[in-house]
């Protein structure tokens, strides 16, 4: 009963957060509520006995890809009065769409909720299950294929996000170390042959 | 033996190759040696072949040498059928052929094309021998094209002569014709029976006699008949039978020892060689047989008339072959196939002989082909003289001459034949006798004999021609006055071709002149009493009298009958019917489908009309595409929404 | 009691209102970004209650990795829209429109 009324709560406040997300005006105050959501999220993960994601949503999320949403916000200078335009006149179509949406997905999960097996009500794992040595156990066996590509796709992202933001300046007095060390005598010095001057 | 069957097809196909390839490089010795060498090997072991089945025991062959492919229980083969029709035809063939190719060494002496030439009489060799001795018909329709290709080749040699393209032209289309009805007819033969195999389908058409088929509308045809109509009407095509026969006279356009050796001895032959063969299905048609007999005497006698108005030298010799060839077909629908061969055979070599002296006459007067100018030249030419003579006696049937024996046969063949149509054949054959004897000496004394008509200078000029040109010219004279006396008993009358020509009983005529059949020199004897002779022997006095005796009276005979001459002299219209009729019915045919159905139809309608179509509604339709960005993504969302809809219904 | 349909219900709300969202911020290609955030959270939701209810490991494993590709969706993405608005200097949807027809 109590985790049920807990559950309320956070889904409430889950919920409000996203709709925060999509109708404030202010683009900082979206990415905040958004930052809200997770957290959330992150809390009713950790109610599902997944910790460790839980914890990887708040580090990567709040703490990386959040942030580098409030940078890009804050960094471009963003007219956000044009970008709202016409935002009542969707508006409609949009709730819309989300009614029948969700009324479609209650709907499936309604008819098939019969269907589920018993274990759906399950009991709590043991005090020192490890839900992150468990993930591990996998990631590194059966998974560790999925998993070095996984990593290969955050090193292009990486790679791919420089190379794309990265621009030159032609102004800009640089450092070019390669050709301060390929540099030779003759390209700097020029010795003249020169009959003394005498007063 | 298939290894000498072998060498017999392949020596002149190795050759043509090596002269028409190479032609540069071994030159117009080589070319001739080794063309010549061919085709001397193929005769060489065709007459072996035709000896060891006369005089040894070598049987019947018929084997498949290659299969070519097997498709949907059809097998399409190369083999060879070679049975005592096969044989006598190998010999014939190779026989002439050789003649000319050693002819044409004097003939296309300074020709720039010799080598070409050489390849392409080599090669027609070849083609011939695949027709005759194919086991099958798909093989025979090979053969079929593969020799009316080099005809076309050989027509057209001079293909710098307007006239000459013009004539390629001509028989290739009218030939279209004729192989349409072939092919149709091998196959309805092969829809019936299933097999392409001359074996098979002669055991199959027994059994299919009786089968009908819709054409058009409801009207039941006799399967047979049909086919064998189909049939013959290649073989009109090929032989030049009344009305497909238009393209051979202009044919002569060739150079002369094609004249002799396709359009004369060999190729046109084809037609009746294969009747010959399909004597089998031919046998249960009734119908057939008639057809074949009345426009074989339509030819026989009918094109002869137009021989009489002739002036070209080498024209009246071709009008005489397409009215021989009628006579062959005229056999061949009276159910005596044997006579029709033999006529073939016969034929073969004096009307060969006739081409190549008629040749030997242009050579000594320079290429000229008119008898209006020639006359008095059998002083000049004494070789070419008397194997002239030998050729047209054996033409009109002189007693003792090959002709006499085939031609007498056949006519005695046709006259107790019952079958539908034979009576007005054996009309047409007897009054064909008389006209062929008139042009026949006609021509002979207007080129031989009589005032000498050339102009001075070239008077000087004439002269014999020589050896290479005389040679085969006596060795053609030779079996064209003996050969009918040791042949005619056993072909026509012994069980020569048992096994390859099947006659039914009940049109069994030449069983039934066998039964009168007392050797050769009783039949001379017999043929002495009959009609025939009289009237042979009437056209050349007429002939004597009208062009020797009192010259001008052709010529007053002329404006009395202007209407006749004309009628004669346009070839019955013929040729203007074709083209102002047919070809322009066939070109306003085609300019109405050009106009009316690719362009305005395909073109416009469906072409253009499709892509006009699609880009309207693409045009209509890319307004949709507005290119923001959030209509896709609601295009997608709301798509979604559908699926699942769909999905949880 | 607390069961698996409730996550389920709640993961579906949660993608409904992401998808009125991008309806109704069609032009702010930012909060579009920030909408498929939510959508992504949505499904992991799912992925995560299933692994609960099913007692697989898999889920997980999978929320692991949408986690990852989501975050180099999020960093490309994001670098993209700062080309573009230097380029443009606007990040309009409305102004992205040179493949109109």
């Amino acid at each position: 009963m109590f985790e049920l009324i807990f559950f309320g709560m956070y889904a409430f406040v889950l919920l409000a957060a996203a709709v925060g997300v999509i109708a404030s005006r202010n683009p900082v105050h979206s990415a905040m509520f958004l930052v809200l959501a997770f957290v959330t999220s992150a809390v009713l993960w950790l109610m599902l006995e997944a910790e460790f994601l839980g914890i990887v949503l708040v580090l990567v999320y709040v703490g990386a890809v959040m942030v580098l949403f409030l940078f890009v916000v804050m960094m471009l200078d963003i007219n956000s009065d044009t970008l709202r335009q016409g935002f009542l006149t969707y508006a409609p179509i949009g709730i819309i769409v989300a009614v029948v949406a969700v009324a479609q997905i209650w709907s499936v999960v309604w008819l098939r909720d019969q269907g589920l097996p018993a274990a759906a009500r399950i009991e709590p794992a043991a005090a020192d299950f490890s839900n992150t040595a468990e993930l591990g156990a996998v990631l590194y066996t059966e998974y560790v294929y999925p998993f070095e590509l996984a990593a290969f796709v955050l090193l292009l992202a990486i790679v791919a996000a420089i190379v794309l933001t990265m621009r030159k300046r032609p102004n800009l007095k640089q450092q070019d170390i390669s050709k301060q060390v390929a540099v030779k005598r003759a390209d700097r010095v020029r010795i003249v042959k020169m009959d003394a001057e005498r007063d | 033996m298939e290894n000498i069957y072998l060498t017999v097809v392949l020596s002149p196909l190795v050759a043509a190759l090596v002269a028409g390839l190479f032609g540069k490089q071994v030159g117009r010795m080589g070319a001739h040696t080794v063309t010549i060498a061919g085709v001397a090997t193929s005769c060489l072991l065709s007459v072996y072949t035709l000896y060891s089945m006369l005089f040894g025991d070598l049987g019947t062959y018929n084997g498949t040498v290659y299969q070519w492919m097997s498709v949907g229980g059809i097998n399409m083969e190369v083999g060879f059928l070679v049975d005592r029709l096969t044989a006598l035809m190998m010999v014939v063939v190779t026989f002439v052929s050789l003649m000319v190719h050693i002819y044409t060494i004097g003939y296309m002496h300074d020709d720039p094309g010799y080598q070409r030439f050489f390849s392409y009489i080599s090669l027609f060799t070849f083609a011939m021998l695949m027709l005759v001795m194919a086991n099958n018909f798909l093989q025979l329709f090979f053969g079929w094209e593969a020799v009316g290709l080099v005809s076309y080749l050989l027509i057209g040699f001079w293909y710098k002569r307007p006239t000459a393209i013009f004539a390629n032209m001509k028989a290739f289309l009218v030939n279209r014709i004729g192989d349409f009805g072939f092919l149709l007819g091998i196959a309805a033969l092969l829809m019936f029976t299933g097999s392409l195999d001359y074996g098979d389908t002669f055991a199959a058409a027994e059994g299919i006699a009786a089968a009908q088929i819709n054409i058009v509308g409801d009207a039941n045809w006799s399967l047979l008949t049909v086919a064998c109509i189909c049939l013959f009407v290649g073989a009109m095509g090929k032989s030049a039978q009344v009305p497909l026969h238009v393209w051979l006279p202009d044919s002569m356009e060739g150079p002369t020892p094609i004249s002799a050796l396709i359009h004369a001895a060999t190729m046109v032959t084809a037609g009746v060689f294969m009747v010959a063969r399909m004597s089998p299905l031919f046998e249960l048609s009734e119908t057939a047989l008639t057809f074949v007999i009345v426009i074989g005497a339509t030819t026989a006698l009918f094109t002869g008339f137009l021989g009489l108005v002739q002036n070209d030298i080498k024209r009246v010799v071709a009008y005489s072959t397409l009215s021989q060839l009628g006579y062959m077909t005229v056999a061949l629908g009276a159910s005596a196939y044997a006579a029709g061969v033999y006529h073939l055979m016969t034929h073969a070599f004096f009307k060969a002989l006739l081409f190549l002296a008629a040749g030997s006459v242009i050579i000594g007067l320079h290429h000229e082909q008119d008898m209006r100018k020639m006359g008095g030249l059998k002083k000049y030419m004494p070789i070419t003289y008397w194997t002239s003579l030998a050729g047209s006696l054996a033409l009109i049937g002189f007693p003792g001459t090959a002709g006499f024996f085939s031609k007498d046969a056949l006519i005695e063949a046709v006259g107790h034949s019952t079958i539908a149509g034979s009576g007005y054949a054996y009309f047409c054959v007897l009054a064909g006798v008389f006209v062929t004897a008139l042009y026949t000496f006609r021509m002979f004394f207007l080129v031989f004999h009589g005032k000498e008509r050339m102009d001075e200078d070239a008077r000087h000029h004439v002269h014999e021609s020589p050896w290479v040109v005389r040679v085969p010219l006596v060795l053609l004279a030779i079996p064209s006055l003996l050969i009918g006396w040791p042949t005619i008993g056993p072909v026509l009358f012994d069980d020569y071709f048992a096994g390859a020509i099947f006659v039914a009983a009940p049109h069994d005529v030449l069983a039934e002149l066998g039964a009168d059949f007392h050797g050769a020199f009783g039949f001379l004897l017999h043929g002495l009493q009959s009609p025939v002779l009289l009237l042979a022997f009437a056209g050349v006095v007429v002939a004597w009298y009208l062009y020797l005796k009192n010259p001008l009276l052709p010529k007053a005979i002329k404006e009395r009958t202007e209407f006749l001459y004309r009628l004669l002299d346009n070839k019955y219209y013929l040729d203007d019917f074709n083209e102002k009729v047919l070809a322009r019915a066939s070109r306003m045919l085609g300019q109405g489908l050009w106009r009316g159905g690719d362009a305005a139809v395909i073109d416009g309608a469906l072409v253009n009309g499709s892509a006009n179509a699609v880009g309207w509604i693409a045009g209509k339709v890319r307004r949709i595409q507005t290119g923001y960005l959030y209509h896709y993504a609601f295009a997608m969302v709301i798509g979604l929404c559908i699926l699942i809809a769909w999905f949880i219904w | 009691m607390l069961t698996l349909t409730h996550y389920l219900m709640l993961s579906g709300a949660l993608f409904a209102i992401a998808v009125a969202g991008i309806f109704i911020n069609r032009k702010n290609m930012i909060l579009l970004l920030m909408c498929i955030e939510l959508m992504l959270l949505a499904v992991n939701f799912n992925f995560i209650a299933f692994s609960r209810f099913l007692d697989d490991t898999a889920g997980q494993v999978f929320v692991f990795f949408i986690l990852t590709v989501a975050a180099a969706e999020a960093a490309i993405g994001l670098a993209i829209l700062v080309v573009l608005f230097r380029t443009r200097s606007s990040i309009n949807v409305k102004d992205m429109n040179s493949m109109k027809g």
